[in-house]
């Protein structure tokens, strides 16, 4: 019973000044953002590799997300003899939704392990330290750019697969099931309103900096061994998606 | 001047340091020896304020540095170069940048100034030409040569080199330490070494420094140094000499 409640007590303890740490870690990294030098070259080439090397994924799989949903609304639409919402029921969904869930998950899987790896080895082969001793903080030079391109990557990555997906939808939709365009397109822009695209923007951007912070910092902390990096290459993709789910579940609970 | 008093470190719940005591005097080469794993690298990174010590003291010019951070701690630091063990160069970068970062970020200089220096430098260590190439393309000597040249680049007050020479051939060995010894002596910085390379360190240093059972158990001038009376000390130096005998031996 005393070793059950102190695993949990060590347990708690351990939770909570992991919660700290990261608390610490993305605020002095903010805070690092804001003092000279600025480090635009740096946000720029994270922002290449976060953005613009995820496009293709992210596009792929927005035009399969989009051609399903059109597929699985028009079975369920059709019953009810309203195939003409179908433009409307795959806009929403995306734009709610899948967007910024699916975009932020695929930037995980794709970006996100890479910049715990990245980061990972930097931390084992001592470039960190070496940049310590140069005098040059780590936060500000590694840490910062790569917060600062999710946040705005990831919005960016998400509008592009909303309207990919919205396409693939009329793909299906319209070429394929023969859905009318006119009631396609009309139905969208009936249906969506600035508070669904606001919502999708606000979870888009606080996925991105789930991502960034997560991923970021798992590398950082890194133990010193091969091993290591791989279980926090792990780590990182999990929590990273774990916290996307459970975060767009309160946020959309609240914004609802 | 740097001082070490009672540093005590525990890593991974196994005890590294168990009380150095270490003055590293100004302006001179000092080398540290011992057995591998026995924690030279860390008591350099412990000088640069890396780590951080269980307990003790390290002293840099009058200043204990180890309970310094920030802005504090990066001023001591400013005074530092160190070149790691594993050269620490950063991947992302090619070599001319990874040389020329130093001088990039620390001192703000730009332009043909920074190639100057950095080609020069890479001439120095042996390097010249490969400039555009980035580390992965290297082979381990020549990411070590790279790493002193990112160490020298600075003409910093202390320098530290953990194992410059390791990895490298007899020649290239000998050439690295020419170089060191001849900037020492020409810029008059604060040279310390963590070195395997027995004897001829004997031949470089000002002082040689042995760490054994996580204290320094022998600092002194080289001549003095390899006439102790201490038996693990006179085995763990005379390793170097055994083998040169036996290279003599055939003929006879
Ligand atoms: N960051 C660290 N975390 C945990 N243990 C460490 C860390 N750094 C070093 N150690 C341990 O401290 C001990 C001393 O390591 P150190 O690298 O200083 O040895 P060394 O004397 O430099 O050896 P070598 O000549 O092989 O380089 C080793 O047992 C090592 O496993
Ligand atoms: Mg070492």
């Amino acid at each position: 019973m005393i070793t059950m409640l102190e695993r949990l007590g060590r347990w708690t303890m351990n939770l909570v000044g992991e919660m700290g740490r990261m608390l610490i870690f993305v605020v002095s990294a903010v805070a690092w953002l804001f003092r000279p030098p600025f480090r635009v070259v740096q946000i720029v080439k994270q922002l290449h590799f976060i953005g613009y090397k995820s496009t293709f994924v992210v596009v792929l799989t927005a035009a399969f997300t989009g051609m399903v949903l059109a597929l699985q609304g028009y079975y369920t639409l059709r019953k009810f003899g309203s195939e003409g919402l179908l433009g409307s029921a795959v806009a929403l969904s995306m734009i709610r939704e899948l967007g910024p869930v699916l975009a932020a998950l695929m930037v995980t899987a794709r970006a996100g392990s890479a910049m715990t790896a990245e980061i990972g080895i930097m931390r084992i082969t001592e470039q960190i330290d070496a940049l310590d001793t140069m005098a040059v903080n780590p936060l500000q030079y590694l840490i910062a750019p790569k917060l600062v391109a999710g946040l705005i990557g990831v919005p960016l990555l998400v509008a592009i697969f909303d309207v990919v997906g919205i396409y693939g939808g009329h793909l299906v939709g319209v070429e394929l099931l023969g859905v009318n365009a006119g009631s396609y397109w009309n139905s969208i822009a009936s249906s969506v309103e600035w508070k669904d695209v606001y919502g999708g923007i606000l979870k888009s951007i606080s996925f991105g900096l789930i991502v960034s912070w997560v991923c970021t910092y798992k590398g950082f902390y890194t133990k010193m061994s091969a091993e290591g990096l791989g279980t926090a290459t792990t780590e990182a993709v999990v929590l990273s998606s774990v916290l996307i789910l459970v975060w767009d579940y309160f946020l959309t609970s609240v914004l609802l | 001047m740097i001082k070490l008093v009672g540093v005590t470190k525990t890593l991974g719940g196994h005890p590294v340091l168990r009380g150095v005591d270490l003055v590293i005097p100004p302006r001179k080469l000092t080398t540290i020896i011992g057995r591998s794993g026995e924690g030279k690298s860390v008591l350099l990174k412990h000088m640069i304020g890396l780590m951080q010590p269980d307990s003790g003291e390290v002293w840099v010019d009058g200043m204990e540095i180890s309970r310094l951070r920030g802005r504090a701690l990066n001023d001591v630091r400013k005074r530092f170069a160190m070149l790691f063990q594993g050269a620490a160069l950063f991947d992302s970068l090619t070599v001319f940048e990874n040389v020329a970062f130093p001088l990039r970020e620390r001192l703000r200089m730009k332009g043909p100034e920074v190639a100057g220096l950095v080609e020069e430098k890479l001439e120095q260590v042996g390097l010249a030409g490969m400039g555009h190439k980035f580390p992965a393309e290297l082979s381990g000597g020549m990411r070590k040569r790279a790493g002193l040249a990112r160490a020298l680049v600075m003409q910093p007050e202390i320098i530290l080199f953990d194992e410059p020479t390791t990895g490298l051939d007899p020649l290239m060995a000998k050439s690295i330490h020419d170089l060191i010894v001849g900037m020492q002596r020409k810029f008059g910085f604060t040279a310390v070494m963590v070195s395997h390379e027995i004897p001829e360190i004997f031949g470089i240093s000002d002082y040689v420094a042995m760490l054994k059972g996580g204290r320094i158990a022998l600092m002194a001038e080289p001549l003095e140094f390899q006439r102790t009376q201490d038996p693990d000390i006179r085995e763990f130096i005379s390793v170097g000499g055994t083998v040169s005998l036996r290279v003599v031996s055939p003929g006879w």
